[in-house]
């Protein structure tokens, strides 16, 4: 501590208006006045909402493709991801029918997030090999119950809508096997 | 002994003397100029409307506070309070709910709604008592306070429109105003918490320290009064038909810069609120009261601030007179009488303003500096600038005049 090199710098004793305090004051009072003649910086929240930057991680929510077709195939990589293990999936059978159903599996029976546990953190949405599980820009979320907040597979669908897929890697998959190797 | 007599058998009996009679008070002489308001009813009502409307001010004295210190940090303040009939009205209903209108009244109504608890460990009696203590001495020194004054056209007689122009009206208020301190004291006290007893020690050593210097820079005020042989200079009345021409803050400067300082400690305001400075005892004095004793406290201390803004502006802003030289703006009668009424009250809400406005420009004194501004600064000017008066005055009216 010795060694460190600093200086001190002398305070210079108080003239003898300075110790009268009244032209602090004043100095001080003409800066008050002119903050209070500047326009408030508030936000009137319900009528304004702020602008939402890009990346921003509102509530998760589930997404269908273009085709209206249900992207979760019920992995289960963001329940196993979770950190405060909002995520519960129940995986089902794919129908027979559906017209992809040669090259998929599986598709979620039951998928639930608790909202009350939920962290906001985006894992699911980063593990997320089907990019099925979106994190939207809504962050206003409340209900009158806990079992509204725990919001189940069609509520989910309801929130995330649609979001058009560009690679479509099922179709590819499915064009892929009825080619053959192709090389 | 007296004088005051007098004075209260003025205030309850107006002129007519009936009502002494009927109570059997020896008739002591009444002069004339004495009686201010004509007739004991109009002057109950007078008195009725005259609390009821200081109390209101304390409710939007509250809501100037929180909007004075929504602006200085760059926020709007209330702008949302509403109730379904101002709502309703167009254009004005919008702006009155921007402006705040209803706020006092959701402020006050959530003080009323509140469960009011009454701690074991209080002195039962002198816990409830304290509340009233800071509020009563505050409404009964209105009893002293001129708003404005009435020139009769035909005989140019000025009569004030006041619920008892006593003589020694000045010692009256000074004496009553420092009551409030007992409130203070006494709620520290019966509380038997360490906090708010340390708040009301400090807050009655500050008021004691600041009463001295407030009343030394009122008596060059009084020293300029008696210039006149007719006036008298005790008289608030008086003190005001004198700053006709040239009001005191031009004549006495110094005094007004003491008087405002030592009013502010008096307050309990910031920078000297000593008694409740929140980051060091916690609450202050009334840390254990909540809901309507709270309320009363709180409504004292803005009280407190509505009769110095009064006392000031009667003290030194000329009163009810709207400019220096030009009292009335050539009016004369009722509409002098209103116009007296509308410069008072715009010069109460700019002096009550400033005051907010200085809360939130300084930081609060330490206690140490509290002491040692009042005794070692502000008494040591006071006496210096009575002296310098004392002087003054002497010699002008021995040499000059």
């Amino acid at each position: 501590m010795a060694t460190q090199n600093y200086k001190v710098i002398p305070r210079k004793p108080l003239r003898w208006w300075e110790k009268l305090y009244i032209p602090q004051v004043i100095a001080g009072m003409k800066i008050t006045l002119g903050i209070m003649l500047r326009k408030p910086v508030t936000l009137k929240y319900p009528e304004e909402r702020p602008t939402i930057p890009k990346g921003y991680r509102g509530i998760p929510t589930l997404v269908k493709d273009q085709n209206g077709r249900e992207k979760c195939v019920s992995c289960q990589l963001c329940e196993f991801v979770c950190p405060p293990k909002a995520i519960r999936v129940t995986p089902g059978e794919i129908d027979p029918n559906a017209p992809d159903a040669e090259v998929i599996e599986k598709a979620p029976k039951a998928f639930e997030i608790n909202m009350l546990r939920c962290i906001y953190c985006g894992m699911c949405q980063e593990v997320c090999p089907e990019e099925a599980i979106w994190l939207q820009n809504e962050y206003s979320l409340n209900g009158y119950s806990r079992d509204s907040l725990v919001h189940d597979k069609e509520k989910l669908y309801e929130l995330g809508g649609t979001l058009p897929d560009k690679h479509l890697k099922w179709k590819k998959k499915a064009e892929a096997q009825a080619h053959g190797p192709a090389h | 002994m007296n004088e005051f007599a007098k004075g209260f058998i003025e205030w309850f009996n107006g002129s007519d003397t009936s009502l002494q009679a009927w109570l059997g008070i020896p008739d002591i002489p009444v002069s004339d100029d004495a009686v201010s308001v004509t007739g004991s009813i109009f002057k109950a009502i007078f008195a009725v409307a005259l609390v009821l409307g200081i109390m209101g001010g304390c409710l939007y004295t509250v809501l100037l506070e929180r909007k004075t210190a929504a602006w200085a940090q760059g926020r709007v303040g209330p702008c949302r309070t509403t109730m379904p009939l101002i709502a309703a009205i167009p254009v004005v209903g919008k702006v009155l709910t921007y402006c705040g209108f209803i706020q006092p009244l959701a402020d006050g109504g959530k003080l009323f709604l509140r469960q009011e608890p009454l701690p074991e460990h209080v002195n039962k009696f002198y816990y409830c008592l304290a509340p009233c203590l800071a509020l009563a001495p505050a409404i009964i020194t209105l009893v002293m306070m001129p708003f404005t004054s009435y020139i009769s056209p035909e005989t140019g007689k000025e009569t004030a429109l006041m619920l008892c122009n006593m003589n020694p009206g000045f010692v009256f208020i000074m004496a009553v105003s420092s009551l409030g301190v007992y409130g203070v004291v006494l709620g520290g006290w019966a509380s038997n918490s360490k906090y708010p007893f340390l708040g009301s020690i400090r807050g009655s050593a500050q008021l004691i320290s600041y009463e001295l210097s407030m009343v030394l820079s009122l008596l060059p005020v009084v020293l300029l009064t008696s210039g006149n042989p007719d006036a008298n200079p005790l008289s608030l009345f008086s003190i005001v038909q004198e700053q006709n021409n040239l009001w005191n803050i031009i004549l006495a400067p110094l005094s007004a810069i003491i008087f405002f300082v030592a009013l502010m400690a008096e307050m309990n305001r910031q920078p000297f609120d000593m008694p409740e400075s929140e980051t060091d005892t916690v609450g202050g004095f009334h840390t254990e009261y909540g809901t309507f004793k709270f309320g009363l406290f709180f409504t004292g201390e803005y009280l407190h601030m509505i009769l110095g803004s009064t006392l000031f502006t009667l003290f030194f802003l000329g009163g009810w007179h709207a400019f220096p030289f030009l009292p009335t703006l050539g009016l004369d009668g009722v509409w002098a009488t209103l116009l007296g009424i509308v410069c008072m009250l715009v010069k109460i809400i700019f002096l009550l303003f400033v005051i907010i406005w200085i809360r939130w420009t300084v930081p609060r004194f330490r206690f140490d500096q509290v002491m040692r501004v009042g005794w070692k600064l502000l008494l040591p000017f006071a006496i210096a600038n009575f002296i310098a008066y004392l002087i003054g005055i002497g010699v002008y009216d021995s040499l000059l005049k």
